[in-house]
């Protein structure tokens, strides 16, 4: 295993040089090279999921399942779109000229943008890292990715099979954390792509200004979940369950954050929760193989004080056992905790769960909207009417209506926040396009000119071009038929 | 300033309560607006070419041409297709999600803010507004002080014709951008210089408040004497236009310089004397077809882009300065130093370098070692050149045999790449610029498989797996225990 020795100012600069060398020779437009690294990234998948299971056991404690499913099968997935439809992505695509522009014709042609940034997370470290790489690599960009330190292992395995398996003249991964991270935002990129936390994300933001660099920012948030009596409960309660605990015990950015239902309802809520939490995870949950474990002591000590605060720990109906040796905190489920308490303040990404009760549900929407834009927002139920009202009127990156997180899965829908929860969106063609540059292309004739573009001004020139702008056929004539 | 402080927080508070009453939602108000738009430009035709006049000298025939006309066709093409650009796009979502559905629709970002530019103040300031509106923002518009005359007109009319509580404009300059910049915006539309640009994105990022920045460049125009020596007269007339013919070559996709091969140059130059002899006549100070300069700082600035010698020395036609007047003659320059101060900033202004080329497959390199501007132009019949200028060149856009009509072709989107800015707009890009995508997902409450919920088994595993995959047959055969 190589040595780790510190990557400074001048080895980003030397490592951009390099990428910016190899994507102005030509390496990474060509269509033949792109789907080559896309196959190795399919090899990597297809060869190598015990070890990223086993690397994700290590840093999150993250169950097979989970790591199978949500990590590789997820990857595999994207990289075989991309595959399939690389060509048509790569494609111009035709545009429409008028009357004003002809003769002409148009097209939009998408360039790769040159040497992009991935700055990735440690919550899907393998998902979250590779996806905006099949993006950048479809797109036909060089690319620099930097996994989070706070998953070591899966960090190393990254860095060690995107070396074994991609070109790097053009795919590098460098390892590290902040020391490193600001090397990396020191340098010019063409795009940056960062997934982590609203804090952060101002942090890229104001360091890509400098470069005039457009990023995507997929960010978080207080996902919230309103649940109303009219819904089949115990579907409800099994979404929501392994939505929250399922995936990686809470610590996702789609999380369900928080419930939102009536005070009449919510005891029934709870009863289900409870019963179907015992089914999922035993009487003794924190016993349970099927969860991942909090990522370290940091965010379990961060957990802790939201949930020992006062007129927060008495509102706790189930759980709240806490094991700080094995990083386990046990699914908590809480009863209208203040609104201004530290854990209603922050988004939790935690295996804990407030419900907030109001008297009538269409309380929900000044409560949703009193707060920051979240990245989901979740409604349970059967009426149609409160359906589209939520739909329309509730802003977040993306709403999901009887299930949770599931839009993840969706390559036909964008993935992305508005507001606090981000800022551009990504998966299937939204990836190739968030890494693409779309070149306005306008072909015109030599023949064909027409005076009235030219100086000397008169006021008939003026008329033809008044006809013009209003294409209007029968004026243009009027004019030029000097009628007019 | 304190008073004006309070003005901005005033408007911001007015305009956000307004968007939460939901009433720019409304695809009604939108249009009327629009319409009422529309119907002040029409109005007030010799009031805003009579203000141009006085800004920037403006004849109105290119007042309307550049700034009124593309008001109105905006206005008109936004009112006729709002209706189907509002519409929800549907997804097809894979079997797996059965009976599930998937569509995303556009939602307003909220309140935001467009910084318009001096050169176009009218159409740089209504464009962005329309689209602003037609998306169902509400908009502060903050004018250019450096067009005090359209500004005034602006900040005057506009409140008479648009609902007060929604639109508003602030004129004024730096200070009163750094006050407005300060605070949270969900949007915001600059158009202006890369070095302002910086500072903007470096504001917004405060908030993360997503940016579209429409900046310049050097804009090459490329002249392949070879292949197009039949329809010369129409190429030295469109160069002559796009550099003297709109607010004097202050505009950003202006022609700034041109590239030929040595052997044509003089013949060019030959041949654009006159041109400019018939657009301007012998005295074009006295033209009235001449824009002026816009102020005694910017004549300054062009003048000592003249002044070095080496540049002085490359003057084949014109070269005058009138600093009272605000007069720059049209100026040719042959061979001007490729490190010259006038080779390396955009040069905004009627000083038209030649460069000179042994081959004109030399001017690619050339063109890549500025930053990538907001348009090439390219006259030229071979299409091997056209294909090496596709794709080895970047810019916003490319033009073929013509110069700075893209802008007029409203299904391309008009908007730059790095140093010439992020994002675009026109046509119906210019209501996806001040939307927000949202990804809306409906999932069904029947249908619940079990496979989906913990406490999790080698069945689960690979059934999940399995319908990742979308190997729906052997999904079949496992469900049928037909498949270990």
């Amino acid at each position: 295993m190589a040595a780790k020795k510190m990557f400074g100012a001048v080895d980003a600069s030397v490592l951009v040089t390099d990428l910016r060398r190899s994507f102005d020779d030509g390496v990474t437009r060509g269509y033949e090279w792109r789907v080559t690294q896309l196959k190795q990234l399919l090899i990597i998948c297809d060869n190598h999921e015990p070890e990223i299971v086993a690397a994700l056991r290590d840093d999150l404690g993250k169950p097979e399942l989970e790591s199978s499913v949500y990590e590789v099968s997820l990857l595999r997935n994207s990289i075989k779109l991309a595959l399939k439809q690389l060509k048509n992505w790569m494609a111009p695509e035709k545009a429409k000229t008028s009357l004003t522009t002809f003769p002409a014709s148009a097209e939009i042609v998408s360039e790769p943008l040159g040497v992009v940034l991935v700055i990735s997370a440690w919550n899907y470290p393998f998902l979250l890292s590779i996806d905006p790489v099949i993006g950048a690599i479809s797109a036909g960009n060089a690319v620099v990715l930097k996994p989070s330190e706070l998953a070591p292992a899966s960090s190393a395995l990254l860095a060690k099979l995107m070396e074994q398996y991609l070109d790097s003249s053009a795919v590098r991964v460098v390892e590290g954390a902040v020391t490193e991270t600001t090397a990396l935002l020191e340098q010019k990129w063409d795009k940056i792509f960062y997934t982590g936390s609203s804090k952060i994300g101002r942090v890229i933001m104001a360091a890509a200004a400098k470069h005039l660099t457009p990023v995507v920012l997929e960010l978080g948030g207080k996902s919230p979940v309103v649940v109303d009596s009219d819904t089949d409960l115990k579907v409800t309660v099994r979404r929501i369950i392994v939505g929250k605990w399922g995936c990686n015990n809470g610590q996702a950015c789609v999380s369900p954050d928080y419930i939102l239902t009536t005070k009449e309802y919510a005891p029934k809520v709870i009863d289900a929760m409870k019963k179907e939490l015992e089914t999922f995870y035993g009487k003794n949950p924190m016993e349970s193989k099927d969860m991942s474990r909090i990522v370290n002591s940091t965010h379990f000590d961060r957990l802790s004080k939201l949930l020992d605060e006062k007129e927060v720990s008495d509102k706790i109906v189930y759980g709240g056992e806490k094991d700080r040796e094995n990083l386990k905190i046990a699914p908590t489920i809480l009863l209208d905790v203040p609104l201004d308490s530290l854990i209603m303040s922050e988004e939790i990404f935690g295996p804990l769960l407030p419900i907030l009760t109001l008297n009538n549900l269409e309380e929900c929407f000044d409560v949703i909207r009193s707060r920051p834009k979240p990245l989901a927002a979740y409604l349970f139920t059967h009426n149609k009417k409160l359906k589209e009202r939520f739909a329309t009127t509730v802003s977040a990156g993306g709403i999901v209506v009887n299930d949770i997180a599931v839009h993840l899965a969706l390559h036909t829908l964008p993935f992305g926040g508005v507001g606090e929860s981000g800022m551009g969106a990504y998966h299937g063609k939204f990836s190739f396009d968030a890494f693409s540059h779309k070149k306005a292309v306008l072909y015109r004739s030599l023949f064909g000119d027409s005076a009235v573009r030219y100086p000397p001004y008169s006021r008939g020139k003026l008329r033809l071009l008044k006809a013009l702008v209003d294409s209007n056929i029968f004026d243009i004539f009027k004019v030029l038929l000097g009628l007019s | 300033m304190e008073g004006m402080k309070e003005t901005v927080e005033e408007s911001l508070r007015e305009m956000r309560e307004t968007f939460a009453s939901g009433r720019t939602r409304s695809l009604k108000w939108r249009k009327a607006q629009i319409g009422a738009i529309y119907e002040m430009v029409k109005d007030n035709e010799d009031k805003i070419c009579s203000a141009l006049f006085q800004d920037l000298g403006k004849h109105s025939t290119e007042a309307f041409r550049d700034e009124l006309g593309v008001v109105l066709r905006s206005a008109t093409v936004a009112i006729n297709s709002l209706d189907k650009w509002a519409v929800p796009k549907h997804s097809n979502l894979p079997l797996l999600f059965y009976p599930a559905k998937g569509k995303v629709i556009s939602e307003p970002y909220g309140t935001v803010l467009v910084l318009s530019s001096w050169n176009f103040p009218i159409s740089l300031s209504l464009d962005p507004l329309i689209g602003a509106i037609a998306a169902g923002n509400t908009v502060l518009l903050k004018s250019s002080e450096l067009s005090p005359n359209a500004s005034a007109f602006l900040a005057k009319t506009i409140p008479a014709y648009l609902d007060t509580k929604a639109i508003k404009v602030i004129e004024g300059g730096p200070d009163v951008a750094t006050i407005l910049l300060q605070h949270q915006w969900d949007k915001i539309f600059f158009t202006g210089s890369p070095k302002i640009g910086r500072i903007i994105m470096a504001a917004a990022a405060q908030h993360l408040t997503p940016v579209t920045l429409e900046l310049g460049g050097k804009c090459p125009t490329i002249v392949d004497h070879h292949t197009i020596s039949k329809n010369i007269k129409s190429v030295v007339k469109r160069i002559a236009g796009g550099k003297w013919g709109s607010c004097s070559g202050q505009a950003c996709i202006s022609v700034d310089y041109v590239l030929i091969e040595k052997s044509y140059a003089s013949s060019l130059i030959d041949m654009l004397k006159p041109t400019i002899k018939s657009f301007f006549g012998e005295n074009p100070k006295e033209s009235g077809c001449l824009s002026k300069i816009a102020t005694k700082q910017h004549v300054q600035r062009l003048s000592r882009l003249l002044n070095d010698p080496r540049v002085q020395a490359s003057i084949v036609h014109g070269g005058s300065i009138d600093e009272e007047k605000l007069y720059v003659e049209p100026t040719i320059l042959l061979d001007p130093p490729l490190d010259s101060e006038i080779m390396n900033e955009e040069i905004f202004g009627p000083i038209l370098p030649i460069i000179t080329v042994r081959d004109i497959q030399e001017s690619i390199g050339i063109i890549k070692t500025k930053p990538k501007p907001l348009a090439i132009y390219a006259f030229t019949n071979d299409e091997n050149l056209k294909t090496r200028i596709l794709s080895e060149t970047s810019s916003g856009s490319v033009t073929f045999n013509d110069v700075m009509i893209q802008y007029m072709c409203d299904a391309l989107p008009f908007g730059g790449v790095g140093e010439s800015g992020i994002g675009r707009y026109h046509g119906k890009y210019s209501f996806d610029c001040f939307s927000h995508e949202k990804a809306i997902m409906e999932g069904s409450l029947g249908m619940d498989l079990d496979a989906r919920y913990p406490p999790w088994n080698n069945f689960k595993l690979t059934f999940i797996r399995l319908a990742f995959r979308e190997a729906y047959f052997k999904l079949i055969l496992l469900m049928l225990g037909l498949k270990r």
